[in-house]
């Protein structure tokens, strides 16, 4: 017992202020903690209409009540040290792919908007985007006729489509490649589920990527140009362009 | 207090009432537990849906949605605005909770809590006596810093490490049974409190706890002891006690015989051990603060050592 008058008072503050440095410290551990919740494995896929990942990590409550309503069992609950951040529902599309539901019950099921309502077209979930990864390996890109991948999308000839090239080995063939188109594709996964390779020549990744991303600052002249209705700078001179213009042009060489 | 040569509690109290009302409330709170447990599996197990979801969010029957406030409030500091489904559930809880008895959630729901009572009562058979001793107040620390983890970090952070949540889901979504990871977690709590503290987890550290007894502070069931007067002073009831600092007050001559501190977790193990039936589980008038008392006072008063 301290016998300055002052002691217990004194004592008083300094407990409360190691209390308060020590929540602090608490909270900067913890936070530390659940920062790696933030990586999202690539092979994991977030249900139709989940929020941006930073904001879905801030709205799930990790229920499951969107992996109990789906009739396909293709969500799960991340388990501890996991592919997604614990608790959080995903699912991996070489197992079991979303198989786009029209009345989309996982959205409907989850209680706190995490699986945002606004999403009521299931054409317009964007669970990721399937790329074809495998230019080696994919069957279509070797020259055979494959085309599973394309025939199970359930977007077919719009999301994923066969684009036609030349067979320079044997001169006389066509190539049928897969090209998904990112801004149409959902990422349901179904293509790279049913890939026949060992290990899937199209795999469907997170969109950010999948798709790549231009620097916020990149403006495309011709977009800018259609917005404005008239050329973006007035009285550019267009001299007559000199050196090689390809007869197939008709002379009209318009860089 | 001071007990030189404590006894194992339990025999007493089987001697004086017989094998099953020295048990009965133990008994009734672990067929609760089973029983909250069991609305969750019926689905998995029989198709037999009762209760979907976790106890982070559930829906049951179809109707009624209830959430856990702690994490609500985790995920709307975050920066989340959720949705009705999930704030009606929130309210209904906290409500529920509020009026009854906050850490009734500690011993009557919580799958965590067989695992310290295990570790506590085989801490008794043994007689350890000895172990750190952790400052009640850590836990208010605990989940101070939890929500402001969540308000730096923009993550409902706790529910990355909660072991409550996370080995209700693993035992309702099956990876506990696949061999997951929670095991590592539970059993981690389950040495921590054998070995190394007291009650560590449950009257020491977790946030979950902490905020059901502040939400729960001014909630109408509580133990009491109405027979005080009996009492031979034997120290069954403080060693069974998962908060035994709450019991002394109650048994004093003077002042009132409700044990009224917000750290209770009405488990009634008080009540089964005592061989002179001292105690009782009741409705009581709670004790509001005084005018003039800041309302956290009371509270902190009474999770400091005695
Ligand atoms: S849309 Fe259907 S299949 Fe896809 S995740 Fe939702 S419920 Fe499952
Ligand atoms: S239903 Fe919503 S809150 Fe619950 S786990 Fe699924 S996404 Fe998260
Ligand atoms: S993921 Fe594959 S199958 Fe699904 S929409 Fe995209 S291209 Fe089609
Ligand atoms: S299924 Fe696989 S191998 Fe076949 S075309 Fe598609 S990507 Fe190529
Ligand atoms: S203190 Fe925490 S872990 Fe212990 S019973 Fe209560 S909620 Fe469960």
């Amino acid at each position: 017992m301290s016998a300055s008058p002052e002691g217990p008072g004194r004592r008083r503050v300094l407990a409360a202020a190691a209390a308060v440095c020590g929540t602090g410290f608490l909270a900067l551990l913890l936070g530390r903690v659940a920062a790696p919740s933030r990586t999202l494995a690539a092979t994991a896929l977030r249900p139709p209409g989940a929020l941006a990942e930073a904001d879905f990590l801030a709205a799930c409550v990790r229920c499951g009540l969107c992996v109990r309503d789906c009739p396909y069992d293709t969500l799960r609950l991340a388990d501890l040290a996991d592919a997604a951040a614990t608790g959080t529902p995903y699912f991996v599309a070489r197992e079991i792919p979303c198989e786009m539901c029209e009345d989309i019950p996982c959205v409907a099921a989850c209680p706190t908007g995490a699986l945002t309502k606004t999403l009521t077209r299931i054409d317009d979930a964007r669970m990721g985007s399937a790329v074809l990864v495998g230019h080696e390996t994919c069957l279509n890109v070797l020259g055979l006729r494959c085309d599973v991948c394309y025939r199970v999308c359930p977007l077919i000839d719009t999301a994923i489509r066969l684009e036609m090239r030349h067979n320079e080995r044997t001169g006389r063939h066509a190539h049928l490649i897969p090209v998904v188109d990112t801004d149409v594709c959902t990422g349901c996964g179904k293509c790279e589920k049913s890939c026949v390779l060992e290990e899937a020549a199209i795999k469907v990744l997170p969109a950010d990527l999948a798709r790549g991303r231009l620097g916020d600052h990149y403006r495309l002249g011709w977009k800018e140009q259609e917005r404005a209705g008239k050329p973006l700078v007035d009285g550019i001179i267009d001299l007559p362009d000199r050196g090689y213009v390809p007869p197939s042009l008709n002379g009209e060489f318009r860089p | 207090m001071s007990a030189p040569s404590r006894r194992r509690p339990g025999p007493a109290a089987v001697a004086a009432k017989g094998r099953l009302r020295a048990n009965g409330w133990l008994i009734a709170r672990r067929t609760a537990q089973a029983a909250f447990l069991a609305l969750f599996l019926t689905g998995p197990l029989f198709g037999v849906w009762i209760t979907k979801g976790t106890l982070a969010a559930s829906e049951t029957l179809g109707v009624l949605p209830l959430t856990d406030p702690l994490v609500l409030a985790q995920s709307l500091l975050a920066g989340h605005a959720p949705e009705t489904a999930a704030v009606i559930g929130a309210i209904l809880v906290l409500g529920a909770y509020a009026l009854l008895r906050g850490r009734l959630y500690c011993s009557w729901v919580c799958p965590i809590n067989p695992v310290t009572d295990a570790a506590a009562a085989l801490r008794r058979r043994l007689g350890l006596k000895e172990g750190t001793a952790l400052n009640r107040r850590l836990r208010h620390m605990v989940l101070a810093a939890v929500l402001l983890a969540s308000l730096v970090t923009g993550v409902v952070v706790w529910e990355a490490v909660n072991p409550v949540t996370l080995l209700h889901r693993s035992l309702v979504f099956g990876s506990l049974a696949a061999g997951g990871l929670v095991w590592t977690v539970v059993a981690a709590i389950f040495l921590f409190d054998l070995a190394v503290a007291p009650r560590g987890w449950c009257g020491h550290l977790c946030p979950v706890g902490a905020f059901y007894a502040r939400v729960g502070r001014f909630g109408t069931v509580a133990v009491a002891a109405p027979r005080r007067a009996a009492c031979d002073h034997c120290m069954d009831c403080y060693q069974v006690c998962p908060e035994p600092h709450v019991i002394a007050p109650a048994l004093r001559d003077t002042g009132t015989d409700v044990i009224h501190s917000p750290d209770c977790t009405a488990c009634g193990r008080c009540i089964d051990v005592c061989p002179h039936d001292v105690f009782a589980l009741g409705l009581h008038r709670p004790r509001l603060p005084a005018a003039g008392t800041p309302v956290g006072a009371t509270a902190l008063r009474q999770g400091d050592p005695s």
